[in-house]
């Protein structure tokens, strides 16, 4: 057998946190898994020692913000891509909320044909609902789906689609290409000039709440008009334990609903406003125990589907500054996985396979990918990510392969460390570096 | 003294006392041919105001003029973004100039804090009004001002209306306090919640439903809807100013609703305890939150407090730039 680049031999993973296999990939597929691996591979094969490291699907992010074209100083395709890659995923969906905004085939084929040229990850851009995310007219959705980049996700993030009239067309519409609209929860009117989550905490720090209902409101709707048309609905970062309640009656009746929570919703609370540090200023706002406690239980039993960062980059001009002016978001793609390692695997909630169920499997089905999000299993596509368990360590921006560095974990301590990543069987990611 | 003066909520009571205190000794500068202490010779003192605030501005001005520290009036309208320049960069800017302390003002909650804690300056911070969250230098001249009335007699009790008697010492153990109007966006209540607690008084927040903020129930205070019911039970009503747009997004039914309500006139007063005290932040909408008649009573304690403003803003820029240490220096301690 003739040293391929191709050619690797995983050694000793314990694949979805199950028992040690060794694990061959041969011209971009899983070839083998188990005692038949090693010969598959052949002697020539690249080997990866990775005794006690845990494999998994390459993940699957359903919202990410690549901010190209348009806020190229905040990130690029090619830089969110790396940052990704680094993070253990193997696809990225890229929001629309781009200038000029992903509302037409050239805009989603160019943000493709940029995800393809760096070759970090698969993009799948967003298409947007409705013209420059303004509520008010559909977008070429046929056309976007029709396009090289094969859009099956549709959504206005960072706007809701507030008018009911048009969240009813777009869900109608997009079933004739079996797409989904990815609502951003928010009643505008309940929400304008809002700060931070409204409660205590808002109430003694003088800052505009954000209440829950404003989200709860949006999806007691939506999941009633999606019911209605017998579409699917796609809800994004939910953050309230109200919203988690609604999803979960919504699933109980048969309705085809998913939703996703971000990392720091399982994790952050409200109370760390109080530094008024903007690092914490993200849209929807950071909530309460309770609710942190609420999503940590929705993942868990499976009444929320997915993990998707809302990876956020921003400049520091964005961010050193007051809290009323400095911009929503953080980053997320490098620490996602540590992140729900911390909140749910440490914490006993979740096993490797929930994970790999949360953070690959449904999000590539929410996002109808193919070749991503499958078994690991001879004759799949060799996705896959490679994780350090044992890992402890600080997180340290600096560091990061995304432009930005606005993240709300510098300098605490983490766990897990992602080793490699492999995206049809090319390392993107070796000895946790770019490949 | 901590080196920042930026919540209400941060001052012990022996710090709110030994405030409350020098702001009295402070006092007597106003009453001297020379309104004028050499304390903060030498030091740069910069209000820094990203929202006008005429009131404000100037008693943060003459305070540290009768202190003898240069100032420097930095204006910058709107909000720093607008401007072009960031906080940081203007912080940065003022630490170059040898600012020993900034009093700053702005629309957004949580500016001093953040420039306070960023590391972008090394001088004291003062918070002179930040968005819906403080004011405290407010809370403490109110505060100073019901000391010298409620508790200002030898005997610790209250003083005739029309006089002014001196707390030093004293805290405001037992006094009740109703503050009155729109709780929601007044930074105001916030400090002065903080601080009168602090000091021992009960306070109670009065307000429609609409203007209290949502976790109000956990503020170390009580509420209530209804003010003809709490005011003979008080030493002291604070109306508040009440903006008119707030009638556009729908707080409250009309202005007339409103007055009729939550206004005080003449009748209600009456039923306030014969030394109970009328106070005001300003500026008043007269007619709207408080009658001229109740405004220019002898009740009143509007004119005073803006008086007392100097004082206590004199003594808080004496201590945080360590105006003791300073004057031990002088005369050779």
């Amino acid at each position: 057998m003739t040293t391929s680049q191709t050619t690797h031999l995983i050694r000793g993973a314990r694949p979805l946190g199950g028992a040690a296999a060794d694990v061959a990939v041969v011209d971009g597929l899983v070839a083998a898994v188990g005692d038949g691996a090693a010969a598959a591979a052949g002697e020539g094969a690249h080997v990866v020692e990775a005794d006690g490291l845990i494999l998994l699907p390459g993940l699957v992010d359903l919202h990410t913000h690549l901010r190209e074209p348009g806020r190229e100083d905040s990130e690029t395709v090619a830089s969110g891509t790396r940052a990704a890659a680094r993070g253990g995923y193997t696809a990225v969906h890229a929001m629309a909320n781009t200038f000029p905004v992903a509302d037409t085939a050239g805009v989603v084929e160019q943000v493709k044909r940029l995800g393809d040229e760096a070759g970090h990850c698969d993009v799948h851009p967003v298409g947007a609902v409705t013209v420059g995310l303004e509520g008010k007219q559909l977008a070429e959705l046929g056309a976007m789906a029709d396009s090289a980049a094969r859009v099956r996700v549709f959504s206005d993030d960072g706007k809701c689609v507030d008018d009911a009239l048009i969240m009813r067309r777009a869900l109608e519409y997009v079933k004739a290409f079996d797409g989904v609209v990815a609502q951003h929860a928010q009643e505008p009117r309940l929400t304008t000039a809002a700060q931070m989550n409204e409660g205590t905490v808002s109430g003694e720090l003088g800052l505009a709440g954000w209440p829950a209902v404003a989200e709860e409101a949006i999806i007691a709707r939506d999941v009633l008009l999606a019911a209605h048309v017998g579409s699917r609905l796609h809800v994004c970062h939910v953050s309230t334990a109200g919203s988690v309640e609604l999803i979960r009656w919504a699933k109980s009746n048969g309705w085809d609903v998913t939703a996703e929570v971000t990392p720091h919703h399982l994790l952050l609370t409200d109370e760390l406003v109080r530094s008024y540090d903007p690092v914490y200023k993200v849209n929807p706002p950071l909530r309460t125990a309770r609710d942190v406690e609420a999503l940590r239980a929705g993942l868990a039993d499976g009444t929320i589907d997915a993990v998707a960062t809302d990876h956020a980059p921003h400049p520091a001009e964005d961010k050193e500054c007051e809290w009323a002016v400095a911009a929503m978001g953080m980053v997320g793609l490098e620490t996602a996985l540590s992140i729900v390692q911390h909140a749910m695997v440490d914490t006993g909630l979740l096993d490797w396979a929930g994970v790999a169920d949360r953070m690959s499997f449904r999000p590539a089905r929410i996002g109808r990918l193919d070749g991503q999000g499958r078994p690991i299993a001879p004759g799949e596509p060799a996705n896959l990510t490679l994780l350090d368990p044992a890992y402890r360590g600080t997180v340290e921006p600096s560091g990061f392969a995304s432009r930005s560095r606005n993240t709300p974990y510098r300098g605490m301590e983490l766990p897990g460390r992602v080793v490699a990543t492999f995206l049809r069987g090319r390392p993107t990611v070796l000895d946790g570096s770019i490949a | 003294m901590k080196r920042h003066l930026i919540s209400a909520a941060d001052l012990s009571v022996e710090d709110a006392i030994l405030i409350l205190d020098t702001a009295e000794e402070m006092s007597q500068v106003a009453s001297r041919p020379i309104k004028k202490l050499p304390t903060l010779r030498g030091r740069t003192v910069v209000n820094l105001f990203f929202e006008d605030s005429t009131r404000t501005r100037t008693s943060f001005e003459l305070a540290a003029k009768r202190l003898s520290a240069d100032v420097i009036n930095f204006s910058a309208k709107g909000s720093s973004v607008s401007k072009g320049e960031s906080l940081k960069d203007t912080a940065l800017t003022l630490q170059a100039m040898g600012a020993d302390a900034v009093v700053i003002r702005h629309s957004a909650s949580g500016a001093p804090h953040r420039l306070a804690h960023s590391g972008w300056i090394h001088g004291s911070v003062l918070n002179a009004g930040d968005g819906t969250h403080e004011h405290p230098t407010q809370a403490l001249l109110d505060a100073f001002t019901m000391r010298r009335r409620l508790a200002g007699a030898p005997d610790g009790g209250p003083v005739p209306h029309g006089e002014a008697g001196d707390g030093t010492g004293r805290d405001l153990a037992g006094r009740r306090v109703a503050i009155v109007g729109d709780v929601l966006h007044s930074r105001v209540v916030r400090s002065n919640v903080h601080l009168l607690t602090t000091l021992g008084a009960e306070v109670t927040l009065v307000a429609p439903p609409t203007l209290l903020p949502i976790g109000v129930e956990s503020w170390p205070c009580r509420v209530s809807y209804d003010l003809d019911e709490v005011l003979p039970k008080s030493d002291a009503v604070m109306m508040l100013r009440v903006q008119r747009e707030r009638m556009n997004a729908a707080f409250f039914p009309t202005e007339r609703e409103y007055s009729r309500r939550y206004g005080l006139n003449a009748e209600r007063v009456a039923r306030l305890p014969e030394h109970a005290i009328v106070m005001h932040p300003g500026p008043m909408n007269r007619g709207m939150e408080i009658t001229a008649e109740v405004a220019d009573s002898a009740r009143s304690t509007i004119v005073e407090q803006v008086t007392n403003g100097v004082s206590v803003r004199m003594a808080a820029l004496y201590l945080l730039l360590g105006g003791a240490d300073l004057a031990a220096s002088d005369s050779g301690r």
